[in-house]
C-alpha cells in the first residue's frame, strides 16, 4: 500500500497552484479575476519561490501577463497563467502571436458568463473562443476540460506535456463552479523543475543566450514572404492534424446500448451523469460522452455510435456553441439538439431529462 | 618609396571596423535612418563587453521589428507594445542574463504605455532603449505620442493640434519619477560626439544589470527622414532645432 499519498480537500483553482508547483512549472503571471483569484492567491501563500524557485508574479493586466508567458516560453520555460472570460479576451492577443511563434504554455479559463462584464458565476460560452483560434490567424489551441477538482490538478501537466510536445499553447477549460467547488484530489509528488542545461538539450530552440556552437535562435511569428508563410501555416495546420488522430480524449458512460446520447464536458457532464441515471431508471436508453479535449474534438468517437443512437442532445451552459461541433461530426445522420442554462443559472439535472424527452425523443 | 594599400592595411593601422556582431544581412532601412546607427551600436557594445552568449534581445513592432536579422544575438520579437513584459519574464526567469527591449516611440509611449510604466515600476533589471523619432515610421507617417505640437503627420497634415490630438508626451521624464528606473538619460545620435556619449549610456545600461538595482532607459531622439519627406541631413537640423528644445538631451537620472 502507497501510505505516501497526499489526499486533500481543496478548491479547483487551489488544485491547479499545488499542480502547478509540483509539476515543476517555472513561471506563473497573472492579474486578478472571480471566479479564480484563488489561483494565485494559493500560489503567493505557498511561496513556490523559496521551494522550486518558481517564479510568482502579479501583472498589470491580462495583456502583460500573457506577453509575460510569451517571454518565459520563449525562454523554453514552463510558464503559464490563469484567467476568467474578460481577462481570457484581453490575452487572444497573445495567444495568437504564441500560436504564431510555436511557443508552449499553459492558460487556464475559469468561465464565467458573458458577454461583456457580465456575471461571476460558472457559464461555458467561452466554447467558440477556445476551440476555434480566438484571435486572429489560423491557429488552434489544445483545449482540455476538466470535470473534477483532481482533473484540474492532474490537467496541468497533462497540458503543459502536450503544448511542449507540439510547440504549441494549450488551453485548461475550466468553468466557475469546477473552480470554486471543493473536492477531494489526489496531490502528485514534486517533481524537479528543468535546469538550464536540460532546456538546453531538450529544446534547442530556446532563447538562453547564444553560445558559439549553434545560430542564434530568434522567436518570431513575422514572415513577409508570402510563400514561405503559406508554408508555415501548412506547417502549423499539419501539426492541428497529428492532434487530431492522437490526442483525443474522451469519456463514454453507457454508450455501448445507447439509443440517446448526452454529449456534455465539464461542469454540464457532472450534471449530465445524473440526468442519464434519472433516465435510465425511467428506461430510457440514455449514454453520455464527455469530451475531454474539446480541441481536437471527438469526431470519431461520435461517429462510432451512430450506428445505435438516434438522436443527441448537446448540453452546455451556453446559447449553443458546442452543438455546432456535434452537428458538423453527426453531419445530418441523427437529429442534435442543444440545450443549455445561461447567465450564471445552472441546469437541474431533471431539466435535461425533460430537454431529452421534449427536444430529440418527442421531437 | 612607393606604399601600396598591403602596406597599410595592418592590425597596427586598424582604427574602426564593423562590430563581428552585426550579421551579414543588408539593413532595411531607409538610408539616413537613425536605427541602423543604434542597431549598430548595440552590436558594438554587447561584443566589446563579451556578453554575445549572456544577452537576450526583444525587438518590437515598428521599423525595427526585424532588427533580429542584424546581430547575431539571440532575439524574442513581441507583439506591438509588450516588450516589458516579454523582458521581465526572460529576465526573471533567467537572472543572469542580460536583457533589453528595444522600442519606437508608437511602440513603447502609445499601445505599450503601461507594460513601460509597470515595468519601470517594478524596477526589472533590463536595460530598455527607446528610439524617439516623434512619428509613426513604419506604417507610413502618421502621428505619434510624441508628434511635436505643429508638427505633420499623415493622421495631422495640417500639424498636430493639442486641442484637437492632446500634447506630445514625455514618457523619459514620467519614468524617471518613478522608484523602480536606476538610470535614464535621453541621447541622440546625429553627430560623432553624440553617438559617443550614446555608446557610454548603452554600456551603462548593459553594466547596471550586474546589480539588481532597477530599469535602465535610455530615450534616443532620432530621425526618421522618410516620415519626415526630408533628406537626412535636413532631417537631423530640424531634430537640432525642434525636437531638442522639447526633449532635451542629457542624463535625467543616474543612481
Ligand atoms: C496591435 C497593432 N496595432 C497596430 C499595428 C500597426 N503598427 C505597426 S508599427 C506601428 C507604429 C510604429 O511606430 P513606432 O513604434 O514609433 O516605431 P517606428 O516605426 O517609428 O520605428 C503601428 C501602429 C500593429 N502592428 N499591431
Ligand atoms: S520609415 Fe523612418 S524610422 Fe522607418 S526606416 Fe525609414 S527613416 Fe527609419
Amino acid at each position: 500500500m502507497d501510505n505516501k499519498k497526499d489526499i486533500r480537500l481543496m478548491k479547483g483553482n487551489e488544485a491547479i497552484a499545488e499542480a502547478a508547483i509540483r509539476c515543476g512549472v517555472d513561471g506563473y503571471f497573472g492579474y486578478p479575476i472571480t471566479p479564480q483569484s484563488e489561483v494565485m492567491e494559493t500560489l503567493m501563500l505557498l511561496k513556490p519561490w523559496e521551494t522550486t524557485g518558481m517564479v510568482v508574479l502579479q501583472a498589470e493586466s491580462e495583456i502583460a501577463s500573457i506577453n509575460m508567458v510569451y517571454g518565459g516560453a520563449g525562454c523554453g520555460k514552463k510558464v503559464m497563467t490563469s484567467s476568467s472570460s474578460p481577462g481570457i479576451s484581453l490575452m487572444q492577443e497573445g495567444l495568437t502571436y504564441l500560436a504564431g511563434a510555436e511557443l508552449p504554455c499553459v492558460v487556464v479559463n475559469v468561465v464565467r458568463g458573458g458577454p461583456g462584464l457580465g456575471t461571476i458565476q460558472p457559464a461555458q460560452s467561452d466554447y467558440f473562443q477556445s476551440v476555434k483560434g480566438g484571435g486572429h490567424g489560423d491557429y488552434k489551441l489544445i483545449v482540455l476540460a476538466p470535470a473534477s477538482v483532481q482533473e484540474m490538478a492532474d490537467f496541468v501537466e497533462l497540458a503543459f506535456d502536450l503544448a511542449f510536445k507540439y510547440r504549441n499553447p494549450a488551453l485548461i477549460l475550466s468553468d466557475g463552479m469546477i473552480g470554486q467547488m471543493m473536492e477531494k484530489v489526489e496531490l502528485k509528488p514534486y517533481r524537479k523543475r528543468w535546469t538550464n542545461e536540460e532546456i538546453k538539450q531538450m529544446h534547442p530552440w530556446a532563447t538562453m543566450g547564444k553560445p558559439a556552437e549553434r545560430e542564434r535562435n530568434i522567436i518570431t511569428s513575422v514572415e513577409l514572404d508570402p510563400n514561405a508563410f503559406e508554408r508555415f501555416n501548412h506547417k502549423l495546420q499539419d501539426k492541428y492534424r497529428k492532434m487530431q488522430e492522437e490526442e483525443v480524449r474522451c469519456e463514454q458512460f453507457n454508450c455501448e446500448d445507447a439509443e440517446y446520447l448526452l454529449v456534455a464536458y465539464g461542469s454540464s457532464a457532472r450534471i449530465c451523469q445524473k440526468a442519464m441515471e434519472l433516465a435510465r431508471a425511467k428506461g430510457i436508453k440514455v449514454g453520455l460522452l464527455r469530451p475531454i479535449t474539446l480541441f481536437p474534438f471527438p469526431t470519431r468517437e461520435i461517429q462510432a455510435l451512430l450506428g445505435h443512437v438516434k438522436g443527441i442532445l448537446s448540453v452546455e451552459l451556453s446559447e449553443g456553441q458546442m452543438v455546432e461541433d456535434v452537428r458538423l461530426t453527426v453531419e445530418g445522420k441523427v437529429k442534435v439538439e442543444h440545450f443549455g442554462r445561461v447567465g450564471g443559472v445552472v441546469h437541474s439535472p431533471e431539466e435535461v431529462v425533460e430537454a431529452l424527452e421534449r427536444k430529440i425523443i418527442g421531437g | 618609396m612607393e606604399v601600396s594599400i598591403k602596406d597599410i592595411i595592418k592590425p597596427e593601422n586598424l582604427v574602426y571596423q564593423k562590430s563581428s556582431l552585426l550579421t551579414e544581412k543588408p539593413m532595411h532601412y531607409c538610408p539616413g535612418c537613425t536605427h541602423g546607427v543604434v542597431n549598430r551600436l548595440i552590436a558594438e557594445v554587447i561584443e566589446e563587453l563579451g556578453l554575445q552568449q549572456e544577452t537576450i534581445g526583444v525587438t518590437p513592432v515598428g521599423c525595427s521589428v526585424l532588427l533580429y536579422n542584424y546581430i547575431d544575438i539571440d532575439w524574442q520579437e513581441a507583439a506591438h507594445g509588450r516588450a516589458p513584459a516579454l523582458g521581465t519574464a526572460i529576465k526573471r526567469l533567467l537572472p543572469e542574463k542580460y536583457v533589453f527591449t528595444y522600442q519606437g516611440d508608437g511602440d513603447l509611449a502609445a499601445i505599450g504605455t503601461a507594460e513601460t510604466i509597470h515595468a519601470c515600476n517594478r524596477g526589472e533589471n533590463i536595460l530598455m532603449v527607446f528610439i524617439n523619432n516623434g512619428i509613426y515610421g513604419m506604417t507610413g507617417g502618421q502621428m505619434a505620442p510624441t508628434t511635436l505640437e505643429g508638427m505633420a503627420a499623415s493622421t495631422c497634415p495640417f500639424g498636430r493640434d493639442p486641442e484637437r490630438d492632446g500634447n506630445p508626451l514625455s514618457m523619459t521624464e514620467i519614468v524617471a519619477t518613478l522608484p523602480g528606473t536606476r538610470y535614464v538619460t535621453r541621447q541622440a545620435a546625429h553627430t560623432a560626439g553624440a553617438v559617443r556619449k550614446l555608446k557610454k549610456a548603452l554600456i551603462k545600461g548593459f553594466n547596471n544589470q550586474k546589480e539588481n538595482k532597477g530599469t535602465s532607459f535610455i530615450e534616443v531622439v532620432s530621425t526618421c527622414n522618410s516620415g519626415w519627406k526630408m533628406t537626412p541631413v535636413q532631417a537631423n537640423e530640424w531634430m537640432v532645432e525642434n525636437m531638442f528644445p522639447f526633449y532635451p538631451l542629457g542624463d535625467i537620472k543616474d543612481k
